[in-house]
């Protein structure tokens, strides 16, 4: 029973995150692309709490990490965010073009 | 019984408020469906043993980012978009194909693994018997506080860079 909501969350957590990639290539809002990014970062999260039970804690040590790495990203992301708006009048990933070529 | 009935609750909260994250036209619908899978999430996180976790997730993704990506869509004024912006229907067609596969991809991953399972009964028992004795916070307290406490409070710093970094990066240039 308990091997079978394992499964299951990693099978969970395998959609999550290809719900994830989907978003970021389909969305040009780049704030909606961001969060589809905080939501790849959940299913990774998802994974290592379901292998902290076979492996040990320390992996859910690993997720805290993961967390504030993610929350630290997520402040720095959205002021670049604010910064780009200020420049394109615009929040849209496809008028980014600033460092291609 | 009553685990699984609560799990399929909790998955398909989850993958539907996934899907209509991104299938949503309006940015602050968007956010609070991203809002409920992470909620839907930390329910998850429940069943699974890591308490400790289930509620920093609440804290931290409910919490903090929520209200940081809802702060921003409010200062930039988006949330009253109509049209959606979505990309053409070639590139819908190829992330829908890239999705399927990456999932199809890990899901045989997952499903091939059941047969050779890390897991066996014993280690179930082990971590039942550190809930136990530790209590859900103390058991993931120790690693952190012993053998993780460089990395602990480098986090700490990465936080403080953080900081100064938003501001900085979001402040107006002087003219």
């Amino acid at each position: 029973m308990n091997l079978d909501i394992e499964n299951a969350a990693l099978i969970l957590s395998a959609f999550l995150f290809a719900v994830g990639t989907a978003g970021v290539l389909v969305r040009r809002n780049a704030i909606i692309v961001f969060m589809c990014v905080e939501l790849m970062l959940n299913a990774v999260n998802l994974t290592l709490v379901v292998f902290s039970r076979s492996l040990g804690l320390e992996a859910q040590v690993l997720v805290f990490f993961v967390m504030a790495v993610a929350a630290a990203e997520a402040a720095v992301g959205l002021a670049i965010i604010i910064a780009i708006f200020r420049h394109y009048e615009g929040v849209d990933v496809d008028r980014f073009n600033l460092l291609r070529w | 019984m009553i685990e699984t009935v609560f799990f399929l609750l909790f998955a398909v909260l989850a993958a539907g408020g996934a899907i209509m994250m991104i299938a949503s036209r309006n940015p602050v619908a968007s956010l609070m469906y991203l809002v409920l899978a992470f909620f839907a999430l930390s329910g998850i996180f429940v069943l699974l043993d890591a308490h400790f976790l289930a509620a920093v997730q609440v804290i931290v993704y409910a919490g903090a980012i929520m209200v940081l990506f809802m702060f921003v869509i409010m200062l930039l004024n988006l949330g009253h978009r109509e049209d959606i912006d979505m990309r053409s229907h070639l590139t819908r067609l190829v992330a829908l194909v890239a999705g399927s596969a990456l999932f199809a991809f890990v899901a045989a991953l997952v499903l091939r693994g059941e047969q050779s399972s890390l897991a066996s009964d014993e280690s179930g028992l082990v971590l039942d018997a550190i809930l136990r004795s530790r209590g859900a916070v103390g058991a993931v307290a120790e690693p952190l506080f012993t053998s993780y406490l460089v990395p602990f409070e480098l986090t700490s710093l990465l936080l403080l860079v953080a900081i100064v970094g938003a501001i900085v990066l979001a402040q107006r240039r002087a003219p």
